[in-house]
């Protein structure tokens, strides 16, 4: 079925926002239809997408009627004013509850909103609320919420990816139009790989990271998710910018991606040149998930791109690496959650020390995963092993990064399989840490070099039926190309397809709420 | 503090015993609070005495997804410290994260600098007053191993424990508004020296270092307010040997004095532990005041291990060579040459200086004598009622209550005969207690001196009048009986007759 059939919530970021700024319907129509499916579809956590752990239908429809009147008074608005939003629960908001998946921040209310929430106001886009997400961001299927995992709209037997399963699937479920993610080692990417839909790491630094509850902060970045190329690249524009409460983020202006994904849109990528990583691919691999990705570079080579292969030999280093370097500074910024100002508290019956009572919130306010890497970092960072670990990771992270460096010297733009598998069932892997570790393979080398990247749907694989996503790195800074490229390539698929890809997913029973 | 820790002073061996068979190795680690308006990482003000937690925000309470920026003027105040230390400054250095928990602590880790520091190996020069009065001060050239840039945690209280100590209190409060202001940790190189001047040195250092943070405005640097915080490392090796003995860390040795009576103590309880056999144990050790002694603190053995890392949240430190040679221009007086030169000016003594110097009123006086005093009359007021006051209220001199500008105009007032000395020393009781300045003081309590010759030649009369037989003597030439009429002029105006104008007025009347 394709996303017309669906009414109001099947239109694109973009048609909202032109039929909310001509009048044609009102910001509460369309936030009063998200929410109505949403209610159809998220829930009961048990069985439904479960895609939310928060949802402000009282604040969004507010928000939705002040940019409704404010058009009526003539006043002008964002570019996405009106379109409803959903936001990662791992960004902090003052007005919802935010937990990043954990039970140990359980009903904490923050007081201060993200930089990404604020730009998110200030552009008038509707938060409708708060998506579901692995614990503090690790994971590869949204089972390691502390709040039950969320389902994948194209078969709800199946994890959608993570850690931002929430945000991935209520976009491919059209409870939302437009999500904000967080990609680490690729939370933002394979979500969208596995759920058929568009996710986009931008270049570290180009996105605030003030008010992200940190998973591992030199990895870190939030970025936007949606169905169209286009949608992504507007949402990207409103939150994405220099902010002076971030040391970290980018003091240059944003790249012109809506540019980007206009012209890309031509379908016209002459002079592009395309390097295929070598590397990734092969065992581990499905059948289904390379033949679409051959697929992809062929179209992409059809639309004019010079297309390479291109061997980066320290990728495969990238992934142990990562998980040194990422439960290191995971295991010091989980060192606040102490049951002594905020969240979860456990045991303080007066006869408790501090420490007794820190040592039994944290014991059963963390889930496995997060104790696991806790346990990893804090082991690697310990002297003695510092320079074996932590340092010699470092140095791995180097030469990747010097990979990225020479294949830039030669392509525009490098592309792998986002995952090597579609979708697996709920369950499978979550207790073989190292398969679920594997996800993250294809996608991790840019979050050490801390390039653009993004995945974009490229078919389904013919022996699950699935989406396969293909994935596309940029140099720093040059978040533009994979814009440009992944516009070209719906552009191309979208007379196969019959529009997007997303058309071709199930249609998902609505409960009768 | 178990009983078996406790040591009996009197059983301890005397210092000059002590130092006759072991030679003392010292370290300091003096932390200070810089003076900025806002904290290292945060715009949160660093003012002190707010209402608990009431200069926090979600950054310096290390709420989740908060992030730190790194203050500037911090920064420079470090260049700063560095360059007046003679360190070299990094051309490129980074902040670390010094992992450990506790509760006053909010991220359960402190934004610090390992080893990357922004300064280090300098050195200070201090001076110790010679082996007696008359000989020539001795300098040392203290090394400074490091100087580097952190934040502050914040502050817990016990509550319900005896001695405000986390042991045996029913719960604690947490204050936030110290947590996050910025401290530069300054730390020696081992000092080496001879022994018998090892505490003064010590004490010589804290001095001198103190001297130059102020001198450099980048701190009050007060002790009582905990400003400035000093941690003295003592080991002891036998006389004629060269390796360095097992330390001890005696934590918060805050005044001036303490660092000396702390080393000398230190010295004394290691040389016995070392005579009887037994060996020192690597500690932190708590100094107390109130007996002169330190205790056991934490064993180092069981010491944490704090896991540094670069501090992901922040970018690296590269303070261009252009700015530093900047700031290096901008670097006052260094605080001996200010010394020596003042002393020229003022004419003091070396003793006079010392004194003016441990009393902290050296700005004062050259305050008040910018204002129009004179150096010995300045000095004066500084070190005599002013000094008496502020000890007695236990605050700072320049909290006494007075200015340099009402010193200078009570000496104003004397110079030109309107105040006598004991009206002068009433006014500045009166200014100290807060009853106004100098003028406001004489013009409510009637202080002025009564020089007028109406009044003054009224008062002079009765007295001869009063003392027909002294009047006499003075007719016959004894002017010695001269003061005897003064005196009885003085009581009938309670003292505020100008005397040099009523013993003119006496011999205008009588010795014509
Ligand atoms: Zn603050």
């Amino acid at each position: 079925m394709s996303g017309t059939e669906h009414g109001l919530v099947g239109r694109t970021a973009a048609e909202l926002a032109t039929s909310i700024a001509s009048g044609e319907v009102s910001a509460v129509e369309v936030t009063q239809a998200h929410l109505d499916r949403v209610d159809a579809v998220d829930g009961p956590a048990e069985s439904g997408v479960h895609a939310f752990l928060h949802v402000d239908a009282d604040g969004a429809l507010a928000a939705a009627a002040d940019v409704d009147a404010r058009r009526a008074a003539g006043e002008r608005l964002g570019p996405l004013a009106g379109v409803p939003l959903a936001l990662k629960d791992v960004i902090t908001t003052s007005d919802m509850p935010t937990t990043a998946g954990s039970r140990i921040l359980d009903g904490w209310r923050p007081p201060y909103d993200a930089t990404i929430a604020r730009r998110l106001r200030e552009a008038d886009v509707v938060v409708l609320g708060k998506t579901n997400m692995d614990e503090f961001a690790m994971g590869s299927s949204t089972e390691n919420s502390a709040f039950g995992p969320t389902r994948n709209p194209w078969d709800m037997t199946r994890i959608p990816g993570g850690s931002g399963g929430g945000s991935a699937a209520s976009l491919a479920a059209y409870e939302a139009p437009l999500a904000i993610g967080t990609d680490t080692g690729g939370s933002i990417r394979q979500p969208a790989a596995l759920t058929g839909t568009v996710g986009v790491k931008p270049t570290y630094g180009g996105v605030s990271r003030y008010g992200l509850i940190a998973c591992a902060s030199s990895l870190d970045q939030a970025g936007p998710c949606a169905r169209t190329v286009l949608d992504a690249a507007l949402l990207h524009s409103v939150v994405a910018g220099h902010d002076a409460l971030d040391a970290t983020s980018i003091d240059q202006p944003v790249p012109d991606v809506v540019g980007a994904a206009r012209r890309g849109a031509e379908g016209d990528l002459t002079g592009l040149r395309v390097g295929v990583v070598k590397e990734f691919g092969g065992e581990g691999y499905q059948a289904g998930v390379e033949a679409r990705f051959n697929d992809a570079v062929a179209q992409l080579s059809k639309l004019g791109a010079e297309v390479v292969e291109v061997s980066c030999p320290n990728f495969v280093y990238a992934l142990p690496a990562y998980y040194l370097i990422l439960p290191s500074e995971v295991s010091s910024n989980l060192a606040r959650f102490d049951a002594m100002r905020y969240g979860l508290r456990v045991g303080d019956d007066g006869t408790r020390s501090a420490e007794e009572v820190m040592n039994r919130t944290r014991g059963a306010g963390f889930g496995a995963e997060a104790k696991r890497r806790i346990m990893l970092g804090t082991y690697a960072l310990s002297s003695g092993y510092y320079d074996a670990y932590y340092g010699q990771a470092q140095k791995v992270r180097t030469l990747v990064a010097r990979d990225f460096e020479a294949a830039f010297g030669r392509v525009d733009v490098l592309v792998s399989p986002t995952t090597p598998t579609t979708a697996f069932p709920i369950g499978e892997r979550v207790d073989d840490p190292l398969a679920m570790y594997r996800n993250d393979l294809c996608t991790i080398p840019s979050n050490l070099a801390g390039n653009a990247s993004a995945s974009f749907p490229c078919g389904l694989a013919d022996e699950d039926g699935l989406p396969v996503g293909l994935h596309v790195m940029a140099p720093v800074l040059a978040d533009d190309r994979l814009y440009r490229v992944g516009a070209a390539l719906e552009q191309a698929y979208a007379g196969s397809w019959g529009g997007l890809l997303l058309n071709q997913a199930p249609e998902l029973k609505e409960s009768a709420s | 503090m178990t009983t078996a820790e406790r040591v009996n002073p009197s059983s301890l061996p005397g210092f000059d015993d002590a130092i006759a068979r072991f030679e003392p190795v010292m370290g300091m680690e003096v932390h200070v609070e810089l003076g900025t308006a806002t904290k290292m990482f945060c715009g949160c003000s660093t003012e002190f005495g707010g209402d608990p937690n009431s200069q926090v925000c979600p950054v310096c309470l290390g709420l989740p997804g908060s992030l730190p920026v790194v203050n500037g003027t911090a920064v420079e105040s470090a260049i700063c410290i560095g360059l007046a230390l003679n360190c070299d400054i990094a051309e490129w250095c980074r902040f670390a994260r010094k992992n450990y928990f506790y509760p006053d602590m909010p991220k359960n880790f402190q934004v610090s600098q390992y080893d990357e520091p922004i300064a280090f190996d300098g050195w200070l020069d201090v001076t110790v007053p010679g082996a007696d009065a008359t000989a020539e001060p001795d300098v040392y050239r203290i090394g400074i191993e490091r100087a580097h840039m952190e934040e502050d945690t914040g502050k817990s209280l016990h509550v319900g424990g005896a001695t405000g100590r986390i042991h045996g209190a029913s719960h604690s409060l947490l204050d936030y508004n110290r947590s996050g202001i910025p401290l530069i940790e300054i730390v020696t190189k081992p000092i080496e020296v001879p022994p018998a001047v090892a505490p003064a040195v010590a004490r010589a250092y804290v001095t001198e270092l103190r001297e130059l943070i102020k001198a450099l405005a980048v701190s009050e640097a007060r002790m009582e307010l905990g400003q400035m915080r000093c941690d003295a490392n003592v080991s002891l090796r036998p006389v004629g040997t060269t390796a360095f003995g097992t330390r001890t860390e005696t934590k918060n040795v805050n005044s001036m004095r303490s660092v000396e009576r702390a080393v000398t103590y230190e010295v004394r309880r290691q040389a016995a532990v070392l005579t009887e056999g037994g060996s020192i144990v690597q500690e932190t050790r708590h100094w107390h005041e109130d007996t002169g002694e330190t205790t056991a603190g934490r064993a180092k053995e069981e010491a944490e291990d704090y896991r540094y890392f670069p501090e992901p949240d922040l970018v690296p430190i590269a303070p261009s060579r252009e700015w530093v040679e900047q700031l290096r221009t901008t670097l006052p007086e260094p605080p001996a040459a200010r010394r020596a030169r003042l002393q020229a000016e003022w004419g003091f003594t070396d003793l006079e200086m010392r004194d003016v110097v441990n009393a902290g009123a050296m700005p004062l006086i050259e305050a008040t004598i910018t204002a129009g005093a004179d150096a010995a009359g300045a000095k004066k007021w500084w070190l005599g009622e002013i000094s008496r006051t502020a000890n007695e209220r236990g605050t700072a001199l320049e909290d006494a209550g007075i200015t340099p500008a009402d010193v200078a105009r009570v000496e104003e007032l004397v110079a030109a005969g309107s105040l006598n000395d004991k009206l002068a020393r009433q006014v500045v009781e009166g200014v100290l207690a807060g009853e106004g300045a100098p003028d406001v003081v004489v013009e409510a309590r009637g202080l002025a001196v009564v020089s007028d010759d109406s009044a003054l030649g009224a008062a002079v009369d009765d007295a001869i009048a009063a003392n027909p037989d002294v009047a006499e003597k003075i007719r016959g030439g004894n002017m010695g009986a001269v003061g005897a009429i003064i005196g009885s002029v003085m009581k009938a105006t309670q003292g505020q007759a100008d005397a040099k104008r009523a013993r003119e007025l006496i011999i205008e009347r009588l010795g014509g």
